[in-house]
């Protein structure tokens, strides 16, 4: 065969003058590709549900996770994440509204709606990353191991930390001398290591200091992991109960009793797995969005130059529309999937 | 070689002022739909806890408005609705037949191995 084909004109391969689907070759690729991708997001999805599936009740839920807002703080359950899937949604609209200007060959229209839709994608990545660096953090409690052995996160709102009066010289600083400052992160830092214990804080330089703090208000233990007395599941630990046990816990001077936020060894919400999970679907996704915005902004420049004008279509507009909203499918599953159930 | 005899389908897409008045009000009644639906979702999400007995309706009711919003996404947005009945089938259907295969793949490998780990870590 291989021979002739030099013979054969494109006439005679294609014989068929119409398309079964009635639909340009660029597009349908563009649809196949779709199919690619989803499968891989539906084989992470699924992944994710085997995961959880055997970890039952350790693992974390949404809304205990996820209930901060940018300059508001705590105590606002999956708000972001639903403000993020709205500005997602809001910038599928603005794409299709630029598909449907290019369907009337209107250059102006076009433009618009691509440059609303590129503004809603930097929001949203802007918010992803706000996101992430929340997640990486973590809270002001952590995760604490409790005496009898069980694990628990904790809940409410930490008492600022005020001073640390330093009680012992160390190399730096002098018996009565006031540290005021990065008093958190010094103080997570010991935390982690062991290096409080009844109150006091050793410090970096050999000193010890009694520290200074505000009191916590609404403290509530959710139990992870079963110990000797406390079960998951079991009934809610508040109050000052909770504040002896987390205290008594996190001044014990031992090491990795506590844990603030994530990385990929442990993280402060539930089993590895879980901030595995996270950064994983939530980072593929976004750097599909990243990617989208990249390839919104080469058509917006083909747009400008009037390159599709001149063609007599808006095709190109059509095609990363697709692509758009694939992004926003895919997001509207990560949400239910990942966030809400 | 350039081809005469082609359909250059690209160019169908093109319609007028009248036709585009009447799809850009569907767009906007969608994206009123998508909205309300995700404020519902958060609305149940933060007022039902996991503990309650009402757990698993919830978790139902999630999957089927999830699938309800996909499906105005790709019918609609995507105008897939408005394709022919041959690219939606090519497309549709062999992407369900593998996720329900991996969907059920998963369930009935996750129970056995969740039984496993019962035998090893009563």
């Amino acid at each position: 065969m291989a021979g002739h084909s030099a013979q054969l004109d494109a006439k005679t391969l294609w014989g068929g003058k119409e398309s079964p689907f009635q639909t340009s070759y660029g597009k349908l690729m563009m649809w196949f590709f779709l199919v690619s991708d989803a499968l891989t997001f539906s084989g992470l999805l699924i992944a994710y549900g085997f995961t959880r599936h055997d970890a039952l009740d350790s693992w974390p839920i949404g809304e205990e996770t996820f209930n901060s807002m940018p300059f508001l703080g705590h105590g606002y359950p999956l708000l972001y994440v639903a403000l993020m899937t709205f500005i997602l949604i809001v910038s599928s609209v603005t794409m299709v509204l630029a598909v449907e200007a290019g369907h009337r060959m209107d250059r102006k229209g076009v433009t618009k709606w691509m440059i609303a839709t590129i503004i809603g994608g930097f929001f949203f990545l802007g918010s992803q990353a706000w996101e992430w660096s929340h997640f990486i953090h973590g809270s002001e409690f952590g995760k604490i191991e409790l005496a009898d052995g069980s694990v628990a996160i904790v809940k409410g709102h930490f008492g600022e930390l005020e001073s640390f009066q330093v009680i012992e010289a160390g190399k730096k600083h002098k018996v009565g001398a006031v540290i005021k400052e990065d008093l958190m992160h010094q103080f997570q830092h010991a935390a982690e290591k062991g290096h409080l214990e009844d109150g006091k804080i050793h410090l970096a330089d050999g000193s010890v200091a009694k520290i200074n703090k505000a009191a916590d208000h609404d403290m509530k233990l959710i139990i992870k992991k079963d110990g000797n007395t406390y079960k998951v599941g079991g009934k809610e630990i508040t109050g000052k109960e909770a504040e002896k046990l987390y205290y008594e816990a996190l001044y014990a001077g031992e090491e990795n009793r506590v844990i603030y936020g994530a990385n990929m060894k442990q993280n402060e919400y539930g089993p590895q797995q879980y901030a595995q999970f996270f950064f994983f679907i939530t980072g593929f996704h976004g750097f599909h969005v990243f990617s989208g915005v990249i390839i919104n902004i080469i058509i917006l420049l083909g747009v400008l130059s009037g390159t599709y004008h001149k063609r007599g279509h808006y095709e190109m507009v059509e095609k990363t529309g697709l692509y758009w909203h694939f992004v926003d499918l895919v997001w509207v599953f990560v949400f239910t999937f990942f966030y809400l159930l | 070689m350039e081809r005469d005899d082609l359909i250059e389908y690209s160019l169908h897409g093109h319609h007028d002022e009248a036709t585009g008045k009447s799809i850009r009000q569907k767009i906007y009644k969608v994206t009123l739909l998508l909205t309300v639906i995700t404020v519902i979702e958060v609305f149940i999400g933060a007022s039902i806890k996991q503990s309650s007995d009402w757990w698993t309706t919830v978790k139902v009711i999630f999957i089927l408005l999830t699938l309800l919003k996909a499906g105005y996404i790709v019918m609609v947005f995507m105008h897939l609705g408005d394709e022919r009945r041959y690219l939606r089938n090519v497309i549709l259907i062999p992407y369900f037949i593998f996720v329900l295969y991996l969907i059920f793949i998963a369930l009935y490998e996750g129970t056995a191995v969740g039984a496993a780990w019962d035998k090893m870590f009563p």
